[in-house]
């Protein structure tokens, strides 16, 4: 047992931390929200020259064969700064999907495109009735030649709107889901965000007509559900180490304001009252921030974590909004402006929870796995 | 970073789950349905077998493995005392007087003559008496310093007045450690001293106070005119309080709370999937899912934090651990409350039975539903846990 970080991962995170504070306050963070693009370009080169977007690839695809852990490190940090980015989408998401799945050819053009800065990729899987289950995947891919042609809507598709090439989830006949990569700006894909709590690139994509070489599908046919499951499950744990990093700042955010504001001639900090709610969420924070590494060690550690993903991104859907909620309450009415940082967490609390599953879908599928390691 | 116990402490695992688990095969009838206290010390068959227990935990040295080795122990690190208490509180085993091992051991082993110590710490090392510990008082409960109970130095002995109350395992005891104030006109935490007193001293009463199920586990203790020996204080006289914060490299994780609520999980878990209630097994229903889903996480996250903990005691990380001690303290009582107020929900109507033939889960989980307030306000209730998380583990200011 060794529950130190390395020496290098404290560097990792000391970088990191450096670079948002000083590229993107929170300030910035709120300007950003307000662009169609809904990020910065410039920032992402950036990140791309500080080696994050290569760091989980291995080295022949351009990358730096980084541990799952050092993108942990990461994205609680992107959470600290509420960050807002297409490193989720397209390096989480579908740059673990490519590397999972894809054909040497593809990983070789794609993985370093991304490694460098100049692909961002969005994954299509979730549709019109808002279902997080496979069996909630109805699009069909027909194939027509050498060719599948796609037509139907996805929904809640992030960052799609700036991405250049999509992952798309549809289910080809006979042979069940499978995922096709698809060139996002054709003629027959419209792209529209959707206004959400998040402010963030939440988009709605419709395909008329679309056609896609069939070379151009991500393993085999039928093999989608599998790649989607695991990568989904990554996935969870990596956006649950985002809204971890997020409490933090909630948490010491808070803490500033409560002994700085005074009431009654004294800091409300040392009111009780304010003390047993900051406890709650110190109590919040520390359980999460726990079971986030022991979990993020498990998949480095190549163990089935599927159960573990599940337990983590419904405890930390929960346990963001509580804490979140709970920082908004103790500033007060500040708390609740657009000109005070505290709310965009609230906000951000609200969007994450969605992101990869709600509570209630992973309690539901912390139960199978449970149940299904402990039959009668 | 990684989790995995060292070979070296899978086997030391091992060798704990192998002991625990053929000695709790001679528990008494009912044992393991009741929660732990209840069970060492609410009954006389309970109390003989935590007897024997202790004596051979002695015997195997685990018993005082944190001790320094002048004392006979051989200062195990904290991750081996985690490994150690996670297993026996799973098997909800009992054998350790943590207030004679883990209060006032360490308190001897800092202050006591060489006289003292010889004389007190071997009976405790061998597991052959059992401590009740005397601070709180009527009106000194989480303000420990306002006690009033006094002893009067006359000649060579001491007199002591006073009432001490919600003192564990009085009943039981042979030796009580006592906070009284040798000073009357000094004030709150000056003027106080310690003593090491035998329960059979003419003048003290014990009272039981019956906890609200009937169970006998708490006392009131009067002292009327207890003459006791100078010999039996212990270290210099009004300055007991600072021997009250004596402590050692105890593992003070709260490991235990995470380990026994995953013991009641996995007895609610084959429970839910074995009962049927309205024609359909009770895992079914969507409701219990949820709240079963809920303790998982609950248990986990909290084992998680109990493992930080320790990791960072061992590296002497003081700091951290006094408000991360708070933390698992006030999480792993909650959460044993939690799981027992789940599981009796989930019971529907023989969720209020108690241990009998109707009982479902032998009674465990209503039993743990009273026992729980118990556990929240013990030890440091849980608003004081959070004052103290605030104060340490938030820097926030302390007013008074």
């Amino acid at each position: 047992m060794n529950l130190d970080f390395t020496s290098e991962q404290d560097m990792l995170r000391d970088t990191v931390s450096r670079f948002l504070a000083n590229e993107c306050p929170y300030d910035r963070v709120k300007e950003l929200e307000e662009t169609a693009e809904g990020y910065s370009p410039e920032l992402w080169q950036k990140m791309a020259e500080l080696g994050w977007l290569g760091l989980l690839f291995p080295e022949e695809y351009e990358g730096y064969e980084g541990q799952f852990i050092d993108m942990i490190i990461i994205q609680e940090e992107i959470g600290k700064a509420v960050f807002p980015n297409p490193l989720f989408s397209t390096v989480i998401q579908c740059g673990s999907i490519i590397l999972e799945g894809g054909s040497e050819e593809q990983k070789k053009e794609l993985l370093g495109q991304i490694a460098e800065g100049s692909l961002i990729m969005a994954l299509a899987q979730y549709e019109e009735d808002g279902s997080y289950l496979s069996s909630g995947i109805k699009m069909p891919a027909e194939a027509d030649g050498d060719r599948y042609i796609l037509n139907g809507t996805k929904m809640f598709v992030m960052d799609a709107n700036i991405s250049d090439k999509l992952i798309v989830a549809a289910n080809i006949k006979d042979k069940g889901l499978s995922l096709l990569l698809v060139d996002a700006k054709d003629t027959g894909i419209t792209i529209t965000k959707i206004p959400t709590i998040g402010k963030d690139n939440t988009c709605e994509v419709i395909f008329k007509d679309v056609r896609v070489a069939k070379e151009n599908i991500i393993g085999s046919p039928g093999n989608g559900l599998e790649i989607l499951e695991k990568i989904n499950a990554k996935a969870a744990v990596a956006k649950a180490a985002e809204m971890v990093g997020s409490c933090k700042a909630c948490i010491d955010i808070t803490i500033d304001y409560a002994k700085q504001r005074e009431q009654y001639g004294k800091p409300i900090g040392g009111f009780q009252v304010i003390q047993h709610y900051m406890a709650n969420m110190l109590l919040a924070y520390d359980t999460s921030y726990n079971y986030l590494y022991r979990v993020a060690c498990m998949v480095d550690e190549g163990e089935d974590f599927t159960a573990e993903a599940s337990a983590l991104k419904a405890c930390l859907n929960e346990n963001y909004k509580f804490v979140s909620e709970r920082a908004v309450q103790i500033h007060g009415g500040i708390g609740t402006t657009r000109e005070g940082d505290i709310g965009l967490f609230y906000r951000k609390a609200k969007s994450c929870e969605y992101i990869c599953g709600d509570t209630d879908f992973h309690y539901e599928n912390l139960i199978d796995k449970i149940l299904s390691a402990n039959p009668i | 970073m990684d989790f995995k116990l060292s070979e070296e402490q899978q086997a030391l695992k091992q060798e704990f789950e192998d002991f625990f688990k053929r000695e709790m095969e001679n528990a008494p009838l009912d044992y393991q349905n009741r929660s732990p206290l209840e069970a060492m010390y609410g009954s006389d068959e309970g109390w003989e077998f935590h007897k024997s227990m202790k004596k051979k935990l002695a015997e195997k040295g685990w018993l005082t493995m944190a001790w320094p080795k002048e004392y006979g122990g051989r200062e195990a690190p904290v991750i081996e005392q985690l490994i150690f208490s996670e297993v026996q509180s799973y098997y909800r085993a009992p054998g350790l007087d943590g207030f004679g091992v883990k209060m006032f051991a360490p308190t001897l082993m800092l202050y006591a003559t060489d006289e003292q110590k010889e004389r007190l710490l071997p009976p405790i090392a061998k597991g052959e008496v059992q401590y009740c510990q005397g601070w709180s008082e009527p009106n000194a409960g989480s303000d420990l310093a306002s006690l009033k109970t006094v002893a009067i130095k006359e000649g060579d002995h001491y007199v002591i007045n006073g009432q001490k109350v919600w003192t564990t395992a009085a009943h039981r005891a042979d030796h009580i450690f006592l906070l009284a104030r040798t000073n009357p006109s000094q004030k709150r935490s000056s003027g106080l001293s310690v003593f090491n007193i035998e329960m059979n001293t003419p003048g003290i009463e014990v009272r039981p106070i019956e906890y609200m199920n009937g169970v006998h586990i708490y006392n009131e203790i009067y002292f009327t005119d207890v003459k006791v020996p100078v010999e039996e204080r212990i270290g210099p006289e009004n300055e007991g309080w600072k021997l009250t914060r004596a402590t050692m490299n105890f593992e003070r994780s709260g490991v235990g709370s995470f380990a026994e609520a995953r013991r009641s999980f996995e007895e609610l878990l084959k429970y839910v999937q074995t009962t049927k209630r309205d024609g359909k097994a009770l895992i079914e229903n969507q409701i219990v899912r949820q709240k079963l889903a809920k303790l998982y996480i609950g248990i986990e996250t909290g084992r998680a934090l109990a493992y930080k903990t320790a990791w960072l005691q061992e590296k002497g990380s003081l700091t951290f651990s006094a408000a991360a001690a708070s933390e698992g303290k006030v999480f792993g009582t909650e959460l044993r409350q939690q799981v027992a107020n789940f599981a009796t929900e989930i019971m529907g109507l023989y969720g209020q039975v108690e241990h009998s033939k109707w009982a479902h889960l032998n009674g465990v989980m209503i039993d743990g539903y009273q026992m729980s307030p118990g556990s929240n306000i013990a030890a440091g209730s849980s608003e004081i846990q959070r004052n103290i998380i605030a104060w340490v583990g938030c820097g926030l200011p302390r007013f008074n």
